[in-house]
Parts: structure tokens; sequence; C-alpha cells
């Protein structure tokens, strides 16, 4: 899966569990919660849909290293196991 | 009509989720209604036979309304007993008040009043003219955030004018709750993680076993000690506006069952789900606004309810401890409270509680 795959599922994810973000405004470099005003409860239902969809386990340890779009997209590319590729 | 909160005053029913000759039981979902903040699935609080459906889908009708007559066990269909509140009787109004209400626009039907025997007074009809604008139109789509906004600003206006608030403040340092749930959360598979509002909420239900006067109704001009507690929890809509119903009987449940309740409060507030206990029984209120960068929450208290806890948001501050200098998680919690129903003394005993169970999270 290309790094622009992964985002676009990283995307669809967002997309999903709140339908009232607006991602096109999203700046990658941007605070994702802040950016698109989600709260604690569906941010852990993103991460709950990466580690299903994905694979990918975020432990609250590394939260920081996905606050971006950009980090969060680096860190699944860097984190998925290759059988879901 | 069931009463989902102080300001509502008229619903409209949407849809029966039952029949004539259906049987129910306590706690049975039996209609959807809509109010001005969200609809809402109304419970029945009998057991018995439906005997009669009394209003129609699409009708608006005061609160207080019959909608449906049940015929309890054994009972026989002349004199049922009411579903909900009796009927509106004949309105008993004054002339002058009556006169007050046709020049303000005032709807009487929707107006309960406070004179002798019920009756409409010249002050109920002022009242009701200040709570809310004389034109109030059918809820559309497009017209929901103005009919929230309405819902809302008559439930907090009724606050500010009766309820003597109070407010008491203090930091309280996480590190400990959030190194804890940081390990807890690592045995847990990621659905089954707990959010640290979830800490917060158990805190809360201890302080209230230690300062129980804190989860009362201040009614009748007596404070009601409440048994259960039934946590309000601030929940943002989709669609703009907040929402709080409550996590009904939160005292008996552990970290985990509250954390499973939580997410289908707010599931369920957000696609319009709501049972009406949820709206009604509400017996304290917590505002978590740290999502969304707020320091400090100084919240208006939901009457009849006598007291609010919020909280900021959690965030690293220069901390000093026995003589050390050190950077910690520090939220910030406050208290609103009806000085009717408590003083300072107590709302600070309570304060000191949250922190003393926040600092031991194993024991939450």
């Amino acid at each position: 899966m290309t790094e622009d795959e992964v985002r676009n599922r990283v995307f669809e994810i967002i997309h999903r569990i709140a339908p009232e973000a607006d991602l096109d405004r999203l700046d990658f470099n941007e605070n994702l919660r802040e950016a698109l005003d989600i709260d604690s409860f569906d941010f852990l239902n993103v991460l709950v849909a990466l580690n299903e969809k994905l694979g990918v386990n975020i432990p609250e340890a590394d939260y920081r290293q996905v606050s971006t779009l950009k980090t969060m997209v680096e860190y699944v590319n860097k984190h998925m196991p290759s059988q879901a590729r | 009509m069931p009463s989902l909160g102080a300001d509502m005053e008229a619903g409209k029913l949407i849809a029966w989720k039952i029949k004539p000759g259906d049987r129910v039981k306590r706690g049975d979902i039996v209609a959807e209604v809509e109010t001005e903040k969200a609809d809402i699935d109304v419970e029945i609080f009998a057991t018995g036979t439906v005997h009669e459906l009394l209003v129609e889908p699409g009708q608006k009708v005061p609160v207080g309304t019959v909608l449906a007559k049940i015929l309890e066990e054994g009972e026989s269909a002349a004199p049922a007993p009411a579903v909900s509140a009796p009927a509106p009787e004949r309105l008993r109004i004054s002339p002058l008040a009556k006169k007050l209400a046709a020049e303000l626009g005032v709807d009487v039907g929707l107006i309960r009043g406070t004179g002798a025997g019920g009756a409409i007074t010249r002050e109920d009809v002022e009242r009701a003219a200040a709570a809310k604008p004389a034109e109030k139109p059918a809820i559309a789509p497009a017209d929901f955030q103005a009919g929230m906004r309405r819902a809302i600003a008559a439930a907090m206006a009724r606050s500010n004018r009766e309820i003597p608030h109070y407010y008491l403040e203090t930091h309280i340092d996480m590190h400990r709750a959030l190194e804890w749930l940081q390990t807890e959360n690592l045995k847990r598979t990621v659905k089954e993680r707990i959010l640290p509002a979830v800490l917060l909420i158990r805190a809360v239900i201890r302080g209230l076993k230690d300062i129980p006067e804190l989860n009362a109704y201040w009614s009748n001009d007596r404070l009601e000690m409440k048994e259960s507690v039934n946590v309000g929890f601030a929940i943002s809509l989709r669609q703009g506006g907040l929402i709080t119903p409550a996590i009904m009987n939160a005292d008996q449940k552990n970290l985990d069952q509250l954390m499973a309740a939580l997410s289908d409060l707010i599931v369920r507030a957000r696609e319009g789900h709501l049972r009406s206990s949820e709206i009604s029984e509400g017996t304290i209120t917590i505002t978590n606004l740290g999502d969304l960068g707020v320091e400090t929450v100084h919240g208006v208290i939901y009457p009849p309810q006598v007291a609010l806890v919020g909280f900021g948001r959690i965030q690293e501050r220069p901390w000093a401890a026995n003589g050390m200098l050190g950077v910690r998680p520090v939220l910030t919690a406050t208290l609103a409270g009806d000085h009717r129903a408590t003083d300072g003394r107590r709302g600070a005993q309570f304060l000191q509680a949250l922190d003393r169970y926040l600092q031991e999270p194993e024991k939450l």
C-alpha cells in the first residue's frame, strides 16, 4: 500500500466516524483533533478503526505521534503489519 | 407528554411504537417524541395492556397531556389510568392574564398556572412571554439550531433567575491517574480502552457519596436528596449544540461499565435515540470541555439539580510539591453549587474529595 493509499484509508475512517469533519480544508500538518473538532471519544473510535481495518495498534504513549494527518499516516505506514498491506 | 427537562413546555409525537392490545412493561419504549433539543424515545412507567392511543403522530401537545391509556392487570376499560401526568383540566385563567396573553401572543394552553387551583396568573403569562418568542414554529431540520438555542436559553434563563450560584475551583495533579490509566489501557484492546473522562465521572460519583447533598434536587423550597446517582454528561451533537443526557444509576457501575454506558449514550445522543428518563432524571451534571481546549468551566446548573461539575483541559504545568518544582499534567475542576442547597464549605469538601480519589485511581 502506498502512502497515498494509506492516507485515503485514514480519510475514509475519519469521514465515517466524524462525517461532519471537512477534510478538504484540512492542512496535513494541523492538529487533527483541533482542526476537525474531534473529541476524545471520536478519536478513540478512529484508533479502533485503524486497529480493525489496518491492524495498527497505537498505544496511548504514542498519541502525540499521531496528532496530525501527516504523522498519523506515517505512523500507520510504519507499523502496519505486512498482511494488511 | 412527559417533561423532558425544566425548559420543555410541549412536544410533538413523531410515532407510536405500540398499538392497542399490546402488552407493555415498565421501561419499554412506547413512542418517539420531538422536542426542541432532540428526538427522544419515551419510556412507559406502568405495566399492562395498551387500551387506547389518544394522540396522533404529528400532533404537538403540552407537557402533561395524556398520550395513551394503559390497563393494568385485572383492570377494566372504564376508569383507565393515565400513562403520564393527568390531562390539563379546563383552563383557569384570570381575565387580565387572558388579555395579556392575547397581547403578547402567548399560547395559554402551554402555560402551567401557579395561582390558586392551578390558575394562570399575569406573572405566569409574563414569564412565558419572556421565556420564549411568541412565534414558535414546528421544528424543521433547517431551524434545529434555532430550536435548540431557544430550549437552552429557556433553561439557562430560568437557572440564572432562580438559582443563586456559587463557584469553587481547584487544580488537580493528574499524573497518578493518567499513568495508572495508561498502564491499564495497555492491558486492553484498543476497543476496550477507558477514556480519562470516565475516571473523572467515577471520582465525581465517589465524591457525591461523601457529600450527598450535591446529588439532589431543589424542589418546593426544600432539598430533595437522591439515592441513585444519574450523571448528566454534556455531549456535543453533530448538528451543533450540547445535550446533557444522564448515565442512569452510574453509582452502580465500575469503570468498564461506565465506559460502555458513556459510549452507548454518546452514540445514541448523536443518532437521536435517547430515552426520556435519560433526559429528565439527571441528578447532577458534568461538563467536560477539555477536548475544546478550555482551561476552566464555570457552568450553569440545570434546575432542579443543585450542582454542576466542570472540567477543563488537562495540561502540563509547573507544579510545586514537597519543596520541589516539577511539571505535571494538571486539571482545573470547578463546582457550580446552588447556595439554597449547599454552602461553600460543603462544596470545598467535595472538590477535596474529588482530588483525593484521583490520587488513588486504582481504588476508583
